[in-house]
């Protein structure tokens, strides 16, 4: 199975080929974007079969790194590939989110198709890519690169203020990351090395640690987003299409608390251990006021936005609870927003596609001409607000019983926000979905269609089996966790 | 002896005597053509690979120093030049001032930074300064009808006296004070405690060399040079001449003054961070895409400055890595411009670039790689070069100014991806003439480079620039 990591991350450019190959010959039109999609659907199903059979024949008893490959490179650097039980269930998510945003822009991109397949197929390598690295530079490479795509699909098939939200976001987000290459070159410097494995098993001197800390933190806080540097992402958000959404707040957000707990944790266990309260306290302030803020918009993209800020904070505040719950609910609360909110964008896409406005004011009543669609949406929005029987109840509830030990007051102050995520996605639900249709421009709005259903397929099957079967995930991700956690509490003691 | 001596100059022979027969054939002809810019890139080629199978040693009382540093920085000058070349030849004929002068005049500003590589005391540093100076300053008004380029060769030359006159000041103190012209010898006076003296004709020098390689607060001429001189000869100004001088730079610093890098340490640094800066903040501003890129050029020196800041062997070679992948993006973006125009006038702003990616996809991804790659974004290869540069500084214990230099990169971001949003999210307000298709060529080439053909390179080029820097282990 070696070669599989690679194979897996290197796909997608596959069907990149395959597209450009398409452009030379000259062929362009309506014809050659329909080849440009089903090229870009059937790489993304192929990569997503690969990754499920990846994690198939994850020795789940391993909590170290499995499928490793290495090639020498070039001043002492590698390209080193491997993945763990922390890393590999973020290769299927993404691998599972791609073809879906495919077939979600199936029809409401139509200008510049050949470029914008391209882009997500580039897109999904890069992400895999910062899965599977085990190289710092590597790892910086993958990371970092995935900037220009993003950039591009945020600023070619965005909305109107869509050039602006474009610098915000590349311009934060590379001002959080030059401070990590700093870090990273000062660690690899340092140890000798840019293995993460073996840096994993480094000691950094006690005075070196905070720096080091506060430097991956820069970068990882940004792209998080914790508060207060999260505004460039409500911006983002709204500006970028429905599935550039999806894929942002489904995978790229992920990237900054897998960070924290490839790097933050095992690298710098005694600047983790002085900085928790730190994150402790953002991440509540990030919990309450993100979601009240949420309460108030206008904007249904907003809304979601400013709810996946305040979803993150349980996710930072798990990870750095230093217990096995927080941090198995921090991995799962990850993996179960990607799910959830890629939906719920799915879901503001649906009526956008129609409509062409996100105002919530715009719409009220949709349950009389959309059943299915009410249906549907009322589902994700329970997920969203921690519905037992959802995915996003586990997440809620292990982070909170982890933080719970390790700081109660932290836990007290993010429990409220159960209740807050209940009041501003069920007054959203309310406000779009029931009521009286007094909009006399829905009247003709038609309900889901065919391919509309297909998207949201997998996606209910995934939030209601992960509800109601959490197991699946922690058998995979246990190992390395315990690992993890072992590691951490034995570094602070020692 | 002699015999000895003039083997180690095979490459400068090579491109002295074929400049003089060239000079001559061009006389009696009158013009140039393919013929004659195809023998002078043969030239170019040839003395590259002399300086690849030559003996390496030193010569002619010291003067002259053949190393695997010098050899390195040929070969990339040598190349450049005759890329620049192939670059001018349609870009000239098609404004109709294709000229037998212009190989002729690159070939004596090739020999001249060959010389300043293998420099080994002040005599020869001169020596090789003012030759590729001259050649330059012509180079820049070679269009001599055009008012823009008039005033870009007088300029450049004005101010390049200036420094000119900085730089021998400081040799003629630094010669008074050591009591020798050669490099070793002086080193052995500054390691003897030579005092203010010595130091204060170093930093003259330094000031006439920052001239050169255009870093702040010596950078003034850069943006009005580069917006006058004929385009593809700006891309000569912005990758050859430039690594030339650092290399000169490196060797004066590290061989002459090894002994104070304390001193020269922080005149350095603070060059170099100004340099940065003023790179940064200052192309904000700019309009004309030569402009910004002068600019991008003057933070892009800061960076290569902040490598030979931090000193020895792996200063050295963060220096030589990030000019040649640097000079690759900067060559590669002007065949760009040199391919692209629109109803018969160059498009030279930000503005003309509108909808490019619609127009000409090929040169807009080109384009796009060789912004990025200014910025050192990876994937493309100057994120490698900064790697080089920033893990020199920071080994060195010069984190503070790595870091600086890295926010300094955020600012510059912006006017690089103004660049792509024009390229790629603006419509184009009308067709682009077919490039020529040697500019073409060479962009394309020059983009691959970038990325993914460097990457793979860069296994291949680590060891031979850390063979080149070795000297100063």
């Amino acid at each position: 199975m070696t070669g599989i990591l690679s194979l897996i991350t290197f796909l997608p450019l596959a069907g990149v080929a395959a597209i450009l190959l398409l452009k030379v010959l000259g062929q362009s039109g309506e014809r050659a974007d329909g080849a440009a999609r089903w090229i870009a659907l059937v790489t993304t199903l192929a990569t997503f079969a690969l990754s499920i059979l990846l994690t198939m024949r994850f020795d789940t008893a391993n909590p170290g790194f499995q499928f490793v490959e290495e090639i020498p490179w070039f001043a002492g650097l590698s390209y080193r590939m491997g993945v763990d039980g922390i890393s590999v269930l973020f290769v299927l998510l993404t691998a599972f989110l791609l073809p879906i945003c495919v077939v979600a822009s199936w029809k409401s991109v139509d200008k510049r198709v050949q470029e914008y397949m391209i882009a997500f197929l580039v897109l999904e390598t890069l992400v895999i890519g910062v899965f599977c690295a085990l190289d710092l530079i590597l790892f910086y490479l993958f990371f970092e690169a995935g900037l220009v795509p993003m950039f591009l699909i945020i600023g070619i098939w965005g909305g109107k203020n869509r050039v602006y939200a474009a610098y915000k976001f590349f311009l934060y987000t590379l001002l959080g990351s030059v401070l990590m290459l700093a870090a990273v070159l000062a660690m690899i410097g340092v140890a000798g090395t840019s293995s993460i494995p073996e840096l994993m098993q480094y000691k950094f001197a006690d005075w070196l640690q905070p720096w080091l800390w506060v430097a991956f933190f820069a970068s990882f806080a940004v792209k998080m987003p914790m508060w207060p540097v999260h505004t460039w992402l409500p911006d983002a958000h709204v500006e970028a299409p429905t599935a550039g959404s999806v894929i942002l707040a489904g995978i790229l957000l992920k990237m900054g608390g897998y960070g924290f707990m490839r790097f933050s944790l095992p690298m710098f266990p005694d600047a983790s251990t002085m900085f928790a309260p730190l994150v402790f306290a953002l991440s509540a302030i990030a919990i309450v006021y993100t979601s009240l803020v949420a309460f108030r918009q206008t904007d249904i993209k907003k809304l979601i936005a400013y709810s996946s800020v305040a979803h993150m904070g349980f996710v930072t505040m798990g990870i750095f609870s230093g217990n096995v719950q927080g941090e198995q609910g921090a991995i799962f609360q990850m993996l179960s927003h990607g799910v959830i909110s890629g939906a719920l964008f799915l879901c503001v896409g649906v009526v956008y596609d129609r409509m062409h406005t996100r105002e919530i004011a715009f719409y009220g009543g949709l349950v009389n001409r959309m059943p299915w669609y009410a249906a549907v949406f009322m589902l994700f929005t329970m997920g969203n607000v921690g519905l037992p029987g959802t995915s996003g109840f586990v997440g809620e509830i292990l982070t909170l019983t982890g933080v719970y030990k390790a700081s109660t007051w932290t836990a007290l102050v993010a429990s409220t926000g159960v209740i807050l995520s209940a009041v501003y996605a069920l007054s959203l639900y309310r406000r779009v979905v029931f009521g009286e249709m007094t909009n006399p421009a829905l009247a003709q709005i038609s309900d889901l269609d065919r391919r509309e259903v297909l998207i949201f397929a997998p996606l209910i099957v995934s939030t209601l089996y992960l509800g109601f079967q959490p197991d699946v995930v922690f058998n995979i991700t246990g190992a390395s966790v315990e690992a993890l956690v072992g590691a951490w509490r034995a570094a602070v003691a020692g | 002896m002699t015999h000895a001596n003039l083997s180690l100059v095979g490459p400068e022979i090579i491109l002295a005597g074929s400049a003089l027969i060239l000079l001559v054939v061009g006389a009696f002809r009158g013009k140039g053509g393919v013929v004659f810019n195809g023998l002078s890139v043969l030239a170019l080629l040839a003395a590259a690979v002399a300086a690849v199978v030559g003996p390496q040693g030193r010569g002619f009382a010291g003067g002259v120093i053949v190393d695997d540093l010098s050899t390195f920085a040929k070969v990339a000058i040598y190349l450049a030049s005759a890329v620049s070349l192939v670059l001018a030849d349609r870009w000239l004929a098609r404004r109709g001032d294709s000229k037998f002068e212009l190989p002729v005049l690159v070939i004596l500003a090739a020999l001249g930074m060959g010389v300043m590589v293998s420099a080994g005391d002040l005599i020869s540093l001169y020596i090789g300064v003012e030759l590729h100076s001259l050649a330059l300053y012509v180079l820049a008004a070679f269009r001599r009808d055009d008012a823009k380029s008039s005033e870009a060769g007088l300029k450049y030359f004005v101010l390049g006296a200036l420094s000119s006159g900085l730089l021998l000041y400081g040799a003629s103190l630094i010669y008074g004070f050591a009591g020798s012209t050669q490099f070793d010898v002086i080193a052995g006076a500054v390691n003897d405690g030579a005092g203010q003296g010595i130091l204060f004709g170093l930093v003259f020098l330094i000031c006439g060399l920052a001239f050169k390689v255009s870093a702040a607060p010596f950078h003034m001429w850069t943006p009005d040079v580069y917006e006058g001189a004929p385009t593809p000869m700006v891309g000569f100004f912005a990758a050859a001449p430039k690594l030339a001088a650092m290399v000169l730079l490196a060797r004066v610093l590290q061989e002459g003054f090894g002994g104070a890098v304390a001193q020269w340490q922080q005149v350095v640094l603070a060059i170099a961070l100004l340099s940065v800066f003023v790179g940064a903040f200052a192309g904000l501003a700019q309009k004309n895409l030569k402009r910004l890129w002068a600019y991008s050029s003057i933070a892009n020196i800061g960076y290569a400055l902040v490598g030979l800041a931090a000193g020895g062997e792996a200063g050295v070679q963060a220096m030589l890595m990030f000019m040649v992948l640097y000079m690759v993006d900067v060559t590669g973006f002007f065949a760009c411009l040199t391919a692209l125009q629109r109803d018969g006038r160059s498009m030279e702003t930000i503005d003309d670039m509108a909808g490019l990616f619609k127009e000409k996809p090929g040169l807009a991804l080109a384009m796009t790689a060789f912004s990025l790659s200014a910025l050192g974004l990876p994937p493309l290869s100057g994120f490698f070069a900064k790697f080089y540069v920033f893990k020199a500084a920071i080994d060195a214990g010069l984190a503070w100014a790595a870091i600086l230099a890295l926010v300094g990169s955020v600012v510059a971001a912006f006017y690089y991806l103004r660049l792509i949003k024009v390229m790629w999210f603006d419509a184009a307000p009308g067709a682009v003439e077919a490039p020529a298709f040697s500019a073409r060529t060479i962009a394309i080439g020059a983009a691959l480079f970038s990325f993914p053909v460097g990457l793979v390179a860069l296994v291949w080029l680590d060891p031979v620039s850390r063979a080149a820097a070795a000297a100063f282990g």
